[in-house]
């Protein structure tokens, strides 16, 4: 039975940590050269611009309401069915000359509208945001991460040791490089419930970390032999099956979004069971890896005096 | 250190406590379970509308003579509530009730908690669905701050004008400035001294300062600036607050955000192009008496308008002479509505002016009856462009006369503006004037419609993925920790109980990733069971007694739960700030869902495990 396998495990995770790097700095290579030829796909969210929903009695062509909207004025218009042949998607990029866009909305729905066919189109959604939100957006989203970054640093150094604390930081930030990397690479879009997800990835991956390093400090507290490299592995080996059981339990649920939760929270759920999965591995080997290239010991983590009073009997 | 009997057991009133807790969690939660009922809302337009018993008849029977069926009405404080089967019936009925009763009353669009009476009168609400759950429009809205300082240096401009002439100080100019402030220009020096001795004493307010030998220039102070912009946006808010009622939404939210915008979300609208033809055009009236002593086709052609006079164009083009002093303002009207004329039988509105605007009326019509006099209807527009990159934002105003109407006789608190080409369009002119006239040009710049239908389909399918999710992780549970993941299910649905309890209370904005906060919170409260439970078997390996592996369990596991949702409930908090609408509903429910989490996966569960297994002799845990 797995279930079995998964305890009394005696995996030199360590051993293989060159390795490790050199695949996380390559598959991060990879991530940010996609980013920086590629770039994001950002959502209206950010760009700015408006996006239509638009739902029809009967099934309609693409070509023909793209004919319509071409006439109407936007010829720029990228129209795609969505969910059904009866549900056509329009975003339209944020103009410079029609910029009024704010009545944008009601304008290409009266051309639907007065289309052949189109009789009894009806809006199902309608987004437009002004470029000046976008900005800000991006601007307030990369501050949001950065200071939950920053208030996870501080949290984490000043309950484990700074060593710990810059491999959790690490481990954290190559997640968030991986995810946004892979949809840069795959141009997937990323708006602002992506964002939400993202920062949800950094609790969650440093939430994974930190049960690790809770047991490598109790490990070398506890024992008193052993190198520091052969106490992080027993420490992984000792939690891997928690670890592996609770990314596995919260990957269930996010992959019941994905398939359930409508199409407004793929993107949502897509960035959640990458984050999932890469924080699982970053929690294994680059927290401890960078805490062990850094040259933790045991004596950074022996108690200090007023700790031993709260300390395990 | 304890000994191993009394290991795994609360004192009585730990159990209590907890039950207590769950109790009240389903109390509030309970409200849930009974979902909403289209309904439409009845309001008086004013104060002194009484709805009443009479009234509630009334409707009734226009409800019964249409035949159009409803589940019940209900009088409560100063509404009328009518609840229907479903949001045809609701929109039929509104359509109707809107034409039947008039101007009077306000008539809504609702969704009313189906829970029953004694729940509502306990004052449980079930949780408060966001506009992409419920459908509905929500706008940003952005105040031109730059074109407020610049009407208020316009004002003063007249004022410095009009006090000079008064004082006979000769000047030979006063106009403002492109960079800001108000630059006169006098005379000579002896003028110079004197109007600013003038303007020291009579306009305090404004600092001074030389700009050269014959001129002064006025600005106004930084307190003043930001008082003006806290006004501008405060009138906006009460403006459209207005003009959100006469649209009719049971429950608009219409929020300061920042230091010049506005949220307005308006839950149920329809049609959103009709609430933003009202909300966003933003228009004012000014009363101008025509120059009649100049040809007016003249001094279009030779382009040659006299010093006194401004040329404008009707709404055939055709040129309009006025005299540059304004009589009277937009922002003296108290009320206008539309009408038919009763002499010419054609649309007209009717104002009425508050008491300064009568009287300046009163002055400016007594001396020109049989004269003409013109409304000029101003429209602000803002756009926003994106040239090269760069967002560039410019205003524009058209100002055009709407009507020229010969003066019949001295003009007071009410008179009447006739020669509208339909009655359409007497009853826009109408409505925008009476919700007030905005003082500062203000524009959409963000915009999220969620149609009825989209938001009904955003809700199924969160509470689809919720619940399986639920049953996923409960299963899952069950099958690796057999009695110990059962009790994990039972702390997973107190969790959900808790959550959905705390967000009716609280009265938060449950969003569609408000719903996916849930299911993550879902996935992180088992989380910390698997912590647990993972160190009990632990224990137990390591051979020690099922009492102690329990103990040692929940004891060991304790800080690590603390730390990994503590990081996480940093994150949560980071969002929150961050947060606009719908992520902000997502930080909600994260946040809520990890502390609730905290208490049922630590608490709850172990108040279970106690339960079964405390103090009893265990060879072996089913775990």
């Amino acid at each position: 039975m797995w279930r079995f396998s998964l305890y009394n495990t005696n995996i030199d995770f360590l051993r293989w940590r060159k390795l490790a790097m050199i695949w996380s700095v390559a598959v991060l290579l990879i991530a940010i050269m996609a980013l920086l030829v590629r770039g994001m796909n950002l959502g209206l969210d950010f760009t700015g611009g408006t996006v239509l929903e638009v739902q029809y009695p009967q099934p309609v062509e693409i070509p023909q309401i793209r004919d319509t909207l071409a006439k109407a004025g936007f010829p720029d218009a990228q129209t795609q069915h969505f969910g059904t042949s009866r549900d056509v998607l329009i975003r339209i990029p944020p103009h410079a000359e029609q910029s009024n866009a704010a009545t944008l909305s009601n304008s290409i729905l009266h051309a639907l509208q007065a289309a052949e066919g189109g009789a009894g189109a009806s809006l199902a959604r309608a987004e437009f945001v002004g470029p000046q939100v976008g900005q800000e957006l991006v601007e307030q989203g990369g501050l949001a991460a950065l200071g939950a970054l920053a208030g996870i640093l501080i949290y984490v150094m000043f309950r484990f040791e700074w060593r710990l604390a810059v491999g959790t930081i690490a481990a954290t930030v190559h997640d968030v490089l991986f995810t946004i990397g892979w949809f840069s690479l795959f141009q997937i879009e990323f708006d602002l419930t992506v964002l939400a997800a993202v920062l949800a990835v950094i609790g969650y991956s440093v939430n994974d970390t930190v049960v690790v390093l809770d047991r490598i400090r109790e490990n070398f507290r506890k024992r008193r032999k052993g190198s520091a490299m052969e106490i992080m592995n027993l420490s992984i080996n000792e939690t891997l099956s928690r670890t592996i059981m609770t990314s596995f339990v919260t990957l269930l649920s996010v992959i019941v979004m994905y398939f359930f939760g409508g199409s407004v929270m793929r993107g949502f759920s897509i960035a959640m069971i990458i984050g999932i999965v890469v924080g699982t591995y970053s929690s294994i080997y680059i927290a401890s890896a960078t805490a062990l290239y850094l040259g933790i010991s045991r004596e950074d983590l022996l108690p200090r005096a007023k700790e031993t009073a709260d300390d395990h009997p | 250190m304890s000994s191993p009997h009394v290991l795994n057991q609360y004192p009585w009133w730990k159990y209590l406590l907890i039950g207590l807790i769950i109790f009240w969690g389903l109390i509030f939660a309970l409200p849930n379970l009974f979902g909403e009922d289209p309904s439409v809302q009845i309001s008086g337009a004013r104060a002194n509308i009484p709805i009443d018993t009479a009234f509630q008849s009334r409707v009734a029977s226009v409800l019964d003579t249409e035949k159009l069926p409803h589940k019940r009405l209900e009088l409560e404080a100063d509404r009328l509530l009518i609840r229907f089967a479903d949001s045809e019936q609701q929109l039929k009925a509104a359509d109707l009730l809107k034409e039947r009763l008039g101007r009077d009353y306000i008539v809504a669009l609702n969704l009313a908690s189906a829970a029953p009476s004694f729940l509502r009168a306990l004052g449980l609400n079930p949780m408060y669905l966001g506009l992409d759950l419920r459908g509905g429009v929500h706008f940003l809205m952005q105040v031109d701050m730059a074109a407020t300082v610049k009407q208020v240096e316009d004002s003063y401009v007249d004022e410095i004008r009009n006090q000079l002439r008064n004082e006979k100080v000769q000047y030979t100019s006063v106009g403002r400035m492109a960079t800001g402030g108000v630059q006169v220009e006098f005379k000579d020096t002896a003028e110079r001294d004197k109007g600013a001795q003038l303007l020291r004493k009579s306009l305090n307010n404004l600092q001074q300062s030389q700009t050269g030998e014959l001129s002064l220039k006025l600005t106004l102070g930084e307190p003043e600036i930001k008082e003006k912009r806290d006004f501008a946006l405060q009138q906006n808010i009460t403006t459209l607050r207005n003009r959100v009622n006469e649209l009719g939404v049971a429950e608009p939210i219409i929020q300061q955000q920042g230091s010049d915008r506005i949220v307005v979300q308006l839950p149920g609208v329809q049609d959103t192009a009709r609430a933003k033809e009202i909300l966003g055009a933003t228009a004012t009236l000014e009363f101008r008496l025509a120059d009649e002593e100049n040809d007016w086709n003249q001094a279009a052609a030779n382009n040659r308008v006299p010093i006194n006079s401004r040329l404008y164009k009707d709404r055939q083009g055709r040129p309009v002479l006025l005299q540059k002093r304004v009589m009277l303002t937009g922002d003296s009207i108290v009320d206008a509505s539309s009408g038919l004329d009763q002499q010419s039988g054609g649309p007209a509105v009717f104002i009425s002016l508050d008491g300064k605007g009568a009287k300046r009326m009163e002055d400016g019509t007594k001396d020109n009856i049989g004269k003409r006099m013109a409304v000029v209807f101003i429209e602000n527009k803002t756009e926003t462009k994106r040239v090269d990159g760069e967002v560039k934002k410019s205003a524009y105003t058209i100002e055009e006369v709407i009507n020229v109407a010969t003066i019949r006789d001295r003009l007071g608190r009410r008179f009447q503006i006739t020669g509208l080409d339909s009655t359409r369009e007497a009853r826009d002119l109408a409505l925008l004037l009476r919700a007030g006239a905005l003082v500062s040009p203000i524009e959409i710049i963000e915009e999220r419609t969620v149609g009825p239908s989209a938001g009904k389909e955003n809700i199924a399918q969160g509470f689809r993925a919720a619940a399986i999710s639920l049953l996923v992780i409960a299963a899952f549970m069950t099958w690796r920790y057999k009695t110990f993941g059962l009790i994990a299910s039972a702390a997973l649905v107190a969790n959900v109980v808790l959550l959905i309890a705390a967000l009716s209370l609280l009265q938060a904005t449950l969003t569609l990733p408000g719903i996916a906060g849930i299911v993550l919170t879902m996935g992180m409260a088992v989380d910390a069971n698997v912590l647990i439970y993972e160190r009990i078997r632990e224990e137990l390996r390591n051979g020690n007694s099922p009492q102690a592996a329990i103990h040692a369990g929940f004891d060991r596991a304790f800080d690590t739960i603390l730390d990994s949702n503590l990081t996480t409930l940093i994150a949560a908090i980071m969002l929150f700030g961050f947060g606009t609408g719908p992520i902000k509903g997502f930080a909600v429910t994260l946040s809520i869902g990890i502390l609730t989490s905290m208490f049922t996966a630590v608490t709850g569960s172990r108040a279970l495990v106690n339960l079964l297994y405390g103090g009893r002799k265990l060879q072996k845990l089913n775990v």
